[in-house]
């Protein structure tokens, strides 16, 4: 594997600073490893995100203009350390409290968790919600055991526009639980990606195979099915998808005339081309059933290094998260005019 | 040569002969979480070592306790993942439980495995889940039955209750961290966090026997 890199036991810190130059100003780096707004007014609730690094251009790069506030980065594909959590939460903490808003993994909950403990030995008030859009990870009914993949990206843009308008941690807490209950994704795997520190591949899948519900770090989904076209495999995981919304006793199944975004990510590899092609179909089965694509999400935003895979995020929108959806963004990973996509 | 207990030093120099081990297990570790995880394990051990060494090495410690503490501390704050929250976890409070002894014996040696695995249980593992708890709660066991032995042999014993978790966990399906979903494929494959716990507990015993 050609990689182009330092040291590569440096390469968490490495792109952090990197990602800081990109932000060319809005951003700062802050303590060991997070990065953070530069005009956070004060009274304003803060929303932090954060994770393992190696994803990009998530977690990080979804701090910005109506995102989020700061985010802890962890080093390659690990959980940041409690103070790191730390350093970042004071560093938003605006004296309206905190949200912690991150995908569930067990690592990042007791590191998060243990920062959150920190904090609150400092005063400052924090609450969690976690992401658990991935319904290959466990039944409707355990879906808090869910991991949380790209459905993240609409689910931050969401609650950082809410973070600008609301005035109490209690409201966009409650925002960013609504948001990640109307979402949910499904990815697949067709080759891994690679640890930067070790050059082995995440995982080892067949040339002929693809991992259906594969996790973003290789983590086993539903099973392995045989490599098959973009047609037809964009159908079986929208079935997943729109199956999920059926079981969950929790939500209303997907309607006729619902309105939703529509995420197609890649998981680093898989090329633009790929994407559209299963977007075009994609477009289709949903047009069919009658709902209503409010807006479009393509790209790599949610990756494993060359990882090669994709995955769809559907998320319900109902007239208050429309409104925030039609908010402007600005970030490394995501930006959008006021409106639908492209305005 | 029986011997009863180990200076705060000795305690201290065992635990860099532990990370010592444990970098030169990388590639064991990385292959062992490959199978069942995202492969980052050893990387992240390697990594939380490096910092127990810049921590420990020539330094003097006021206790054993406090030996452990600095273990825990710099493990939680340079690794990060589910594996370093739940090593410092381990380490700090095991050492706070251990106090201000200057003298480590094996009933020492029964308090800083109980109270650390016990509050690491508390983070929702349970022995059977196939985590690192398997290797470390038979560990903590042992060392209660042996808490009155000279501390060379409490830790022989203690690092062979270790090693037979951690062959154990292989039986075991994993219900808990990445590896969860895997289920019954899980099957056969050790976890790679009970592996950490008994090189560490094999080379701390290793380093007392050559005292």
């Amino acid at each position: 594997m050609k990689k182009l890199i330092n040291n590569p036991l440096k390469c968490a810190d490495e792109l952090v600073e990197g990602l800081v130059e990109a932000y060319n100003g809005e951003c700062r780096h802050v303590g060991a490893r997070s990065i953070v707004k530069n005009d956070i007014p004060e009274g304003k609730v803060a929303l932090l995100i954060g994770g393992g690094s190696g994803h990009e251009p998530i977690y990080h790069g979804l701090v910005g203009r109506n995102l989020a506030d700061g985010a802890a980065c962890g080093d390659i594909f690990a959980a940041p350390p409690p103070n790191i959590v730390l350093e970042a939460t004071e560093a938003v903490n605006r004296g309206k409290g905190v949200l912690y808003l991150y995908g569930n993994y067990a690592g990042d909950v007791l590191n998060f968790d243990l920062g959150a403990e920190l904090a609150s030995d400092d005063d400052i008030e924090v609450r969690t919600v976690l992401i658990w859009d991935d319904v290959c990870s466990a039944p409707p009914t355990q879906k808090h055991n869910r991991r949380g993949i790209a459905g993240l990206v609409p689910i931050v843009k969401l609650a950082g526009a809410a973070s600008q308008k609301v005035s109490t941690l209690e409201e966009l807490e409650a925002l960013a639980k609504k948001a990640v209950l109307q979402t949910r994704s499904v990815g697949v795997s067709m080759s891994p990606g690679s640890i930067p520190a070790t050059g082995k591949p995440t995982f080892d899948i067949d040339e002929d195979k693809i991992g259906l519900g594969m996790g973003i770090h290789g983590e086993p989904g539903v099973g392995e099915i045989p490599m098959t076209t973009a047609d037809e495999l964009t159908a079986q995981m929208l079935e997943l998808i729109i199956a999920d919304f059926e079981k969950d006793e929790e939500v209303a199944a997907l309607a006729p005339g619902d309105e939703i975004l529509l995420l197609v990510n890649s998981l680093g590899a898989t090329t633009m081309m790929e994407l559209l092609i299963a977007l075009r179909k994609a477009k289709a089965i949903l047009t069919e059933r009658g709902l209503k694509i409010y807006d479009v999400l393509i790209g790599p935003f949610v990756t494993c290094q060359e990882m090669s895979g994709i995955s769809f995020s559907i998320t319900r929108l109902d007239d208050e998260l429309k409104g925030y959806w039609d908010m402007p963004c600005q970030s490394v990973c995501y930006s959008k005019m006021e409106g639908r996509n492209g305005g | 040569m029986a011997k009863a207990s180990l200076s705060v030093n000795e305690v201290r120099d065992m635990m860099l002969a532990a990370a010592d081990q444990i970098i030169a297990s990388e590639p064991i570790l990385t292959d062992a979480d490959r199978a069942l995880g995202d492969g980052d394990h050893g990387v992240g051990m390697e990594r939380g070592m490096t910092a127990v060494k810049e921590a420990l090495a020539g330094k003097d410690f006021p206790s054993a306790g406090k030996v452990f503490v600095g273990v825990g501390t710099a493990m939680m704050s340079s690794m990060g993942g589910a594996s370093g929250a739940i090593f410092g976890i381990l380490f700090r409070s095991g050492g706070k439980a251990v106090g201000d002894a200057t003298e480590f014996t094996a009933a020492h040696l029964a308090t800083l495995l109980r109270e650390g695995t016990d509050q690491v249980m508390t983070k929702g593992a349970k022995p059977g889940d196939k985590t690192m708890v398997d290797a470390l709660d038979p560990a903590a066991q042992k060392a209660g039955e042996v808490a009155g032995l000279p501390i060379d042999e409490a830790l022989v014993a203690v690092a062979a209750a270790a090693a037979a978790g951690r062959e154990a966990s292989k039986d075991m399906i994993a219900t808990m961290g990445r590896a969860k979903t895997l289920g019954e494929n899980s099957l056969g494959k050790p976890d790679a966090g009970a592996v950490s716990v008994s090189i560490i507990l094999a080379a701390m015993s290793d380093f007392v026997a050559g005292l």
